[in-house]
């Protein structure tokens, strides 16, 4: 058993962690007061990182990516995973989904994102259709030689900043034992495109400025070279693209975990009460016992994880497990770092109540804890005839 | 033109360091290391000289235990071609002599004949800001330090420092031994192309022994002790009763 990280690796981290404290970490106030990352702040980000060959590292070398393996790519998400993700956005590493591109989707699409000259976002939920992927409404059905789209799509992240979007859409029904199951197809859909419009989405408590937006198709005409993979392949597209991006949520807890702790450690470590520091105090002093091993584990999985994608051995429980132990870590951490913090920890000046809205959502997205358990659970039972 | 680069491994500058409990210095096992701060400022001035076509091959070059290979490869992924680690210590705590590591590069200057080396001004462990001196010495090489500014002008270098008060500029004869302070350029990040190629770049291995140097400390160091603790500050409610407190503290 081999624990430790390569030159490379070690050479990986120790690169994105100082992009991340010299380049993120100085406009994180400015983006949670205003809501907004400044154009010129987004462009400098998406320059550096081009400049640095880390744009789309997690694309293979073919496409003009740097072939990062999964472990590799798991360390660059937990890295940035320190640092807002309104910006880190801009540190691009577009949707892996692209590589289904073909024909002259990859001239059009795959290239310039991997370039860093368009950006995508990825559009799957619906107000109606959350965990519950096939209860979607947004539908294409065909008209002459082209699909006609209607329908809403809400929470989708990077929509603000994104020239073209991945959209699941229904285009069917089957008949199954079990009811009706829809059929799914993916489109790439152009901003600007007649009868699409990207809208303001919610306020969110989580990651400020990193907005969620609305999307409406209304009779929104497609040709048939906007198909991404095979009309009613939707599920196979997302099954063979888009399992990976749950290890993206427990690498990036991870990271964010860390960097919540240092400041427990250290507050632990100068503040006093009661005529001594308050880490001497085994409530405090056990918590932080508790909080590293948790982030130490939580490491564990989600780079373990990586690695059984990288070895090509089964990995959706393991997956799953990563992220449902990491987000939920992540809480305890957060929720325990304030409570140390006591009074202060709530208040804006220090960015402890930051991690603590922010690790909300980390439950939630990309398959909520629930579903995560639902997986794992399937894994184990499925083969007993359970 | 050959450009070497001596680089130290040092303790990272973020570490909040402590004293050994013997007082013999401080303590090195398993803290984070990184390459001496200054040292990065040279590598990258080297670099720049290559990408400017004024030099042809950058070699970095590092003196201390086999770890140090970690910071070679650091100077390899910044843009460096080769790399020659020499190993003179098996203890992480053991700290080669500046007098040494200058008769150790001097060796290897015989044998790389590069028209200029460029060193960090100091490592910032022990500060002793004295082994790019001391090869200038050995070398009888010209020696420019606290360079905030470097050109090459064919068979000399005009080199910016940075003293009291202000900048001199002096020019020195190549070829010249530059030491470079914090101004003088803002290192670049490795990038993730030249991370991946690092691997392959050559990095020598060899021992103090191969350049005949005996590394045995001249130095012994008597104690080490922690900075005195700040006391604590008071906050005072007025203009006035800050004043008052200067005052009575003899300090207006």
């Amino acid at each position: 058993m081999r624990f430790g990280l390569t030159e490379e690796q070690e050479m990986i981290v120790t690169t994105v962690r100082r992009f991340v404290e010299t380049e993120i970490y100085p406009h994180e106030e400015q983006v949670e007061r205003t809501g907004e990352v400044p154009a010129e702040i987004a462009g400098a980000i998406r320059a550096k990182t081009l400049e640095l060959g880390f744009y789309a590292c997690n694309f293979p070398e073919s496409v003009g990516g740097a072939g990062l393996g999964h472990v590799d790519f798991a360390l660059v998400e937990r890295e940035l995973g320190r640092g807002s993700m309104a910006l880190t956005h801009f540190f691009g590493r577009p949707q892996n989904i692209l590589m289904a591109c073909r024909d002259d989707q990859t001239e059009r699409y795959l290239l310039p994102a991997v370039r860093g000259e368009k950006m995508d976002a990825l559009a799957m939920t619906e107000p109606e259709a959350g965990s519950d992927v096939r209860a979607m409404k947004c539908s294409a059905v065909r008209d002459g030689g082209d699909w006609v789209l209607n329908g809403v799509k809400h929470f989708i992240s990077g929509a603000d900043h994104a020239d073209f979007f991945i959209v699941f859409v229904a285009t069917g029904e089957d008949q199954t034992p079990r009811g009706p199951k829809k059929r799914i197809t993916t489109f790439l859909v152009d901003r600007g495109t007649p009868g699409f419009a990207v809208r303001d989405g919610y306020r969110s408590v989580s990651h400020r400025g990193y907005r969620n937006m609305i999307l409406e198709f209304d009779e929104c005409r497609l040709p048939d070279g906007q198909v991404l993979g095979e009309v009613d392949g939707g599920f196979a597209v997302m099954n063979e693209w888009l399992y990976a991006t749950r290890i993206t949520v427990a690498a990036m807890s991870v990271g964010r975990a860390r960097r919540c702790f240092d400041h427990a450690l250290g507050y632990a470590a100068e503040r006093k009460q009661f005529g001594q520091k308050i880490g001497k105090f085994q409530g405090v002093s056990f918590q932080l016992a508790d909080m590293i091993t948790e982030i130490d584990a939580a490491d564990l999985l989600t780079l373990m994880a990586a690695w059984r994608l990288d070895q090509g051995l089964p990995a959706n429980r393991e997956i799953a497990g990563a992220k449902l132990y990491a987000t939920e870590m992540l809480a305890r951490v957060t929720d325990a770092t304030l409570q140390i913090h006591g009074g202060m920890g709530l208040m804006s000046d220090l960015p402890i109540e930051r991690f603590w809205r922010d690790a909300r959502v980390e439950r939630i997205w990309d398959g909520t804890s629930e579903i995560q358990r639902h997986i794992i659970s399937r894994e184990l039972l499925r083969p007993l005839g359970a | 033109m050959k450009v070497l680069v001596p680089v130290k491994r040092v303790i990272d500058y973020n570490v909040k360091v402590r004293v050994r409990a013997d007082g013999s210095g401080v303590d090195l096992a398993n803290v984070k290391m990184s390459m001496n701060p200054f040292d990065e400022i040279a590598v990258e001035e080297a670099i720049r000289l290559k990408e400017a076509g004024k030099a042809d091959e950058v070699i970095a070059v590092s003196v201390g235990v086999k770890q140090a290979q970690e910071t070679l490869r650091t100077a390899l992924a910044m843009g460096a071609d080769r790399a020659i680690l020499v190993i003179a210590a098996d203890d992480v705590h053991t700290d080669t002599e500046p007098l040494a590591v200058a008769k150790i590069l001097a060796g290897i200057v015989q044998a790389e004949q590069p028209g200029l080396v460029i060193c960090g001004k100091q490592a910032i462990d022990n500060d002793m800001n004295a082994t790019g001196q001391m090869l200038a010495a050995l070398l009888g090489w010209s020696q420019g330090t606290f360079a905030s500014g470097l050109d090459i002008e064919g068979d000399s270098a005009l080199v910016t420092r940075e003293v009291d008060g202000g900048l001199q500029t002096i020019r020195v004869a190549m070829p010249s031994i530059v030491t470079v302070d914090l101004r003088l350029n803002e290192p670049r990040y490795a990038s993730l192309p030249n991370i991946m190629k690092a691997k392959r770049k050559p990095l020598e291995e060899k021992t103090a022994a191969d350049y005949g140097v005996d590394v045995t400390p001249r130095l012994e160091i008597v104690s080490t002790t922690e900075p005195e603790a700040r006391a604590a500050g008071i906050i005072v409610g007025s203009v006035d009763e800050l004043v008052g407190k200067l005052k009575e503290a003899g300090a207006v």
